[in-house]
């Protein structure tokens, strides 16, 4: 047991964060919002990257690495809170042609989740439905679909779905529970990074903001604050991590628990973090302006794909004694 | 990132496994809680029982007679222990957690020879003498004083919230050696013969009823100043070097128990009824359940983390203020939920079926642990201060 980062997983989040801090910046990430979210050449550098190739095998183009790889990497992508289906088109890798490369965008929904939203509409070239029977090719052109004109997430549109039929299986439901779980750690991971994301802001605006003549991080208020939000956060990455690790090594035992647990306390640590920081963060926390209310909506919408918090606790409940 | 345990981890969890299933049955019985001398007895014995056959000090060096076990090894060794029902380290707490530890670390070979193998015999039980009604969670303004007389210092003032006072042979004390220096600089660590002319123990009672702690009076009290461990005014050092260590390791066994006592809450849920309906049913009771074993799950996850970047640094992370703060609050609201399953059952400490009466005694009994070595506070403010660099 050595459950510490090796050096080539720390080497791997460096380059994913090298590549982040180069692509994308906070401005350019807003400015996704006006191209539906997707880039084609920026999303192309991220498949060069390895984003989405990552755990396929050496001969199909990919690194052969796990899915605890695979997690560290979507850690930093949170971060830095790249929009677009990330982690549907990673799943998709190696099943939809193109998708390893970039050269496919490949969005997709539980078809068990009425009502219906398509994230990233305009961006994908492919949606996938998952439900218990299997992995679905959606017909998109027999779908009706009516456009969000307002969507909560700026950086997530999408579209209200009308008439969903499963279209041409593309898995098993063995597949479909397989990507159920690793769906949920990776999504997980990717709000582990926001959530330590958001600590870090809010810690630099804490020591930043001048009231009462003192820098607020010295108020105990807002520096127990910042400590809960900064403790949330470590139990979660000891969690995802976990999960993650659990998901590559079959003798560890059934993954289901740990899973759920990860998706559960990373999306706990994502949204009660955004809503900490727009708290920490005064009026400028309640301005577009500031980056926190992003954070808080991705926050609100993963929360809400590869299972509720709800549902992870019931998961984990069904799966004790 | 690797989670499995090694060959070797599991020939050790295997033989120790093996080790306990002979040896808990001829440990006496547990008995009352405020029965001291029994409970001294039984866990002196236990002590006794693991030391002969070399399971003592799982986490002490093997220089200083310990298992010098990897810290892997002592996550078995707690999983073990708890797994099987066997007992904590009771009274012997302070002697192998605290006093121990800092004796290992800073004290004179002669020191160490007279005082370690008796620890690891369960010969010597230890107290800690550290706290005072005017200082708590300021632990530096205390002013318990001790005057050099020769080569005796004599000692005058007040200890309180003792634990294990009544029980112990040695206490850990800590007196102002200069009242003149800034308040961390006129400090001393002493051994303190609870035998000695002068000491008087009152025992305090707990919100459970019994006598968890004491008073200590100390009243012209003098101790050798070959008792002195480390120099004179550096006690406050002497001190600290264990506390991130009382902070991490002595919750380990502790939660492995907790990990445990859920199992069994969910079992008792699953039977006691309310109407046509077992508490189970209740689907937001069982969800907050589910929630907190998740928590419980992750917290486990975070010691095997910060174990691990021990043994690849040699320094404890951050782990251990972040495991404190997390699970001491965690714990309160799964006693909170055992309440809930008892419904009217928790209205009695004796069982009034199974081991109903464990959860209502724990709940009071977890009420200490954000407040006792650092309250929650004090682990947010060096959270804050010292790992996200706030200032003060
Ligand atoms: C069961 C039990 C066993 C114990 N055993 C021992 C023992 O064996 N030996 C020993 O020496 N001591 C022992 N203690 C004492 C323990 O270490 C103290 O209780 C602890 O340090 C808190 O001190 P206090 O009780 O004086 O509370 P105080 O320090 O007076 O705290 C009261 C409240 O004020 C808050 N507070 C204090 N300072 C700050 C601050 N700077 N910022 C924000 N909030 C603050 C605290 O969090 C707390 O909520 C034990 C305590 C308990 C409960």
């Amino acid at each position: 047991m050595d459950f510490t980062l090796t050096s080539d997983q720390e080497a791997l989040q460096e380059a994913v964060r090298k590549l982040c801090e180069g692509r994308f910046p906070m401005e350019r990430v807003r400015a996704l919002a006006e191209v539906g979210g997707v880039d084609r050449d920026l999303w192309r550098e991220m498949a060069d990257a390895g984003v989405f190739s990552l755990r396929l095998s050496e001969a199909d183009g990919g690194a052969a690495l796990g899915t605890a790889e695979a997690a560290l990497v979507f850690e930093v992508l949170g971060r830095a809170l790249v929009p677009g289906p990330l982690v549907w088109t990673h799943l998709a890798a190696g099943l939809v042609p193109g998708a390893a490369e970039g050269d496919r965008v490949v969005g997709g929904l539980q078809r068990q989740e009425e009502p219906f939203l398509v994230e990233y509409p305009d961006a994908i070239d492919v949606l996938l439905a998952v439900d218990d029977d299997g992995l679905w090719e959606v017909d998109r052109s027999r779908l009706s679909a009516r456009p969000v004109s307002w969507p909560l997430d700026p950086l997530t549109p999408a579209h209200v779905a009308g008439g969903l039929l499963r279209g041409e299986r593309r898995g098993v439901p063995g597949d479909a529970a397989r990507w159920r779980l690793d769906g949920a750690v990776l999504t997980g991971a990717y709000l582990l990074g926001m959530a330590a994301a958001l600590t870090e802001m809010s810690v630099a605006f804490a020591k930043e903001r001048q009231q009462f003549d003192k820098p607020i991080g010295s108020f105990q208020a807002i520096k127990h604050i910042l400590a809960d939000m900064f403790v949330r956060t470590e139990v979660a990455r000891a969690a995802v991590y976990a999960a993650a690790v659990n998901l590559d090594e079959p003798a560890l035992g059934p993954p289901a628990r740990a899973v759920a647990g990860a998706k559960l306390l990373a999306g706990e640590a994502a949204t009660l973090n955004a809503k900490a920081a727009t708290q920490v963060h005064g009026g400028m926390g309640f301005t577009w302006e500031v980056d926190v209310h992003l954070y808080l909506k991705r926050a609100w919408v993963l929360d809400t794909t590869f299972g509720t918090a709800d549902d992870h606790a019931d998961v984990v409940a069904g799966l004790l004694g | 990132m690797d989670l499995l345990w090694t060959e070797e981890d599991e020939r050790f969890r295997a033989e120790l496994r093996a080790w306990i299933d002979q040896a808990l049955p001829k440990l006496p019985a547990a008995t009352k809680r405020e029965d001291w001398d029994a409970r001294r007895e039984r866990d002196t014995t236990w002590q006794r029982m693991l030391y002969d056959a070399g399971y003592a000090g799982i986490n002490w060096p093997a220089d200083f007679g310990g298992r010098g076990a990897a810290l892997s090894e002592q996550l078995v060794f707690y999983e073990e222990i708890t797994t099987a029902g066997a007992p904590d380290v009771g009274v012997n707490f302070v002697g192998l957690l605290h006093a121990g530890p800092t004796i290992i670390a800073e004290a004179a070979d002669d020191q160490r020879a007279r005082h370690l193998p008796a620890i690891l015999k369960g010969e010597e039980v230890w107290c800690q003498g550290f706290s005072e009604p005017s200082a708590g969670s300021d632990l530096a303004s205390l002013r318990t004083r001790a005057v050099r007389d020769g080569d005796d210092y004599v000692i005058n003032g007040q200890k309180i919230w003792t634990s294990f006072a009544q029980v112990s042979d040695y206490c850990e004390l800590l007196v102002r050696t200069d009242p003149e220096a800034p308040k961390h600089t006129g400090i001393t660590w002493l051994i303190l013969p609870m035998d000695t002319p002068g000491v008087d123990v009152r025992p305090l009672r707990t919100v459970i009823g019994s006598s968890e702690f004491s008073e200590l009076y100390l009243d012209d009290v003098r101790v050798p100043v070959a008792n002195r461990v480390g120099a004179e005014n550096d006690g406050w050092r002497v001190a600290m070097v264990t506390f991130s260590f009382e902070r991490g390791t002595s919750l380990v066994s502790e939660m492995a128990e907790a990990r445990r006592q859920l199992d069994e809450l969910v079992k008792v849920a699953k039977v006691v009824t309310r109407g046509s309906a077992t508490a189970w049913d209740d689907v937001g009771l069982r969800r907050e359940i589910g929630h907190a074993a998740a928590e419980l799950d992750a917290l486990w996850n975070m010691v095997k983390r910060t174990v691990s970047e021990a043994a690849r640094t040699g320094v404890p992370g951050v782990g251990a203020s972040v495991v404190k703060l997390y699970y001491t609050e965690l714990i309160q609201r799964i006693g909170d939920l055992a309440l809930r399953v008892l419904d009217r059952a928790s209205l009695s400490l004796d069982d009034v079926f199974d081991h109903s009466g464990h959860f209502v005694e724990e709940r009071l009994r977890v009420l200490a642990l954000t407040i006792a070595a650092g309250s929650s506070q004090i682990q947010r403010n060096i959270i804050g201060e010292r790992i996200l660099g706030l200032p003060r």
